[in-house]
């Protein structure tokens, strides 16, 4: 694990948690879309909240590719589900929502997860094409990847 | 009535969402380190292996059944039950299908990581 992959992994979070509060923050503004006239969808994308948003979204696509191309799905999923923790950080800053008890146990639960993870190899499984043996991912050799 | 429904929609959601990402974790796989690609290839290389792996487009239809089912989900059940429900059972048949269908090492450490997660997502909701 590099530098720029645990970028890569931050850019997953941040960039999932600020598209998903944008497109929120704009369909709000809209009012609700019925399901049955799916033609009031096409023009959300001109508010400005929404394209920002499904830009932002495109990167977390983007870079949700990318650690899969280096890292496994049960690697991946755990360490970004950070972004659980970011939603309620900024409704607690940005919003000044009281946060429960209760939601400060997941938060703590989410974090203990994560930290599971972070500490083991990012890479298990062997990549299906010969181009990239095993021998290209040294951590998966390691005794930590041995069930 | 609405609950069956809500969690028909939970099942959906989670099979739907489970498919894609294997799918996708998949195909990302056989694509190879993007970065090394793109560093040696150039990004015209990385996006054109990646739009020749047909699993890709699987997983992306797999994820947009999961969506269309999400939006469904919440038209018959509480944002509250469908969201983290959904995303928590996500992460455990995740740990699951990257077993045996990807043949990801998923030791004791990655167990309770997924489960840590689900019940930490699942508690957000309360």
């Amino acid at each position: 694990m590099t530098f720029r992959k645990y970028l890569v992994l931050a850019g997953i979070t941040v960039f999932s948690t600020l598209g998903d509060s944008l497109l929120a923050r704009g369909m709000k503004e809209l009012g609700g879309v019925s399901l049955h006239d799916f033609s009031g969808l096409l023009f959300a994308i001109l508010n400005p909240w929404v394209s920002v948003g499904i830009v932002l979204l495109l990167a977390f696509f983007a870079s949700y590719m990318s650690a899969l191309s280096w890292a496994d799905l049960t690697y991946v999923l755990p360490a970004t589900s950070l972004s659980y923790v970011l939603v309620a950080v900024v409704a607690r800053i940005r919003f000044h929502e009281q946060i429960s008890p209760t939601r400060w146990l997941g938060i703590a639960l989410i974090a203990a997860g994560v930290g599971f993870v972070a500490v083991g190899p990012a890479v298990s499984s062997v990549p299906h094409n010969l181009e990239h043996p095993l021998n290209d991912y040294p951590e998966a050799l390691s005794p930590e990847a041995k069930p | 009535m609405n609950d069956l429904y809500a969690w028909a929609a939970i099942a959906l959601i989670t099979f739907a969402a489970t498919t894609g990402d294997v799918l996708l974790a998949y195909s990302m796989k056989r694509v190879g380190d993007v970065g090394e690609i793109w560093k040696t290839n150039g990004l015209f290389a990385v996006v054109s292996r990646i739009l020749t792996t047909p699993t890709f487009f699987l997983g992306v239809l797999a994820m947009a059944v999961a969506f269309y089912s999400l939006l469904f989900g919440l038209s018959w059940g509480n944002l509250s039950l469908v969201v983290p429900a959904s995303a928590s059972l996500t992460f455990v048949a995740n740990a699951i299908a990257a077993r045996i269908f990807l043949h990801e090492r998923v030791g004791r450490r990655r167990w309770m990581a997924a489960l840590l997660v689900a019940t930490g997502v699942a508690l957000m909701a309360v």
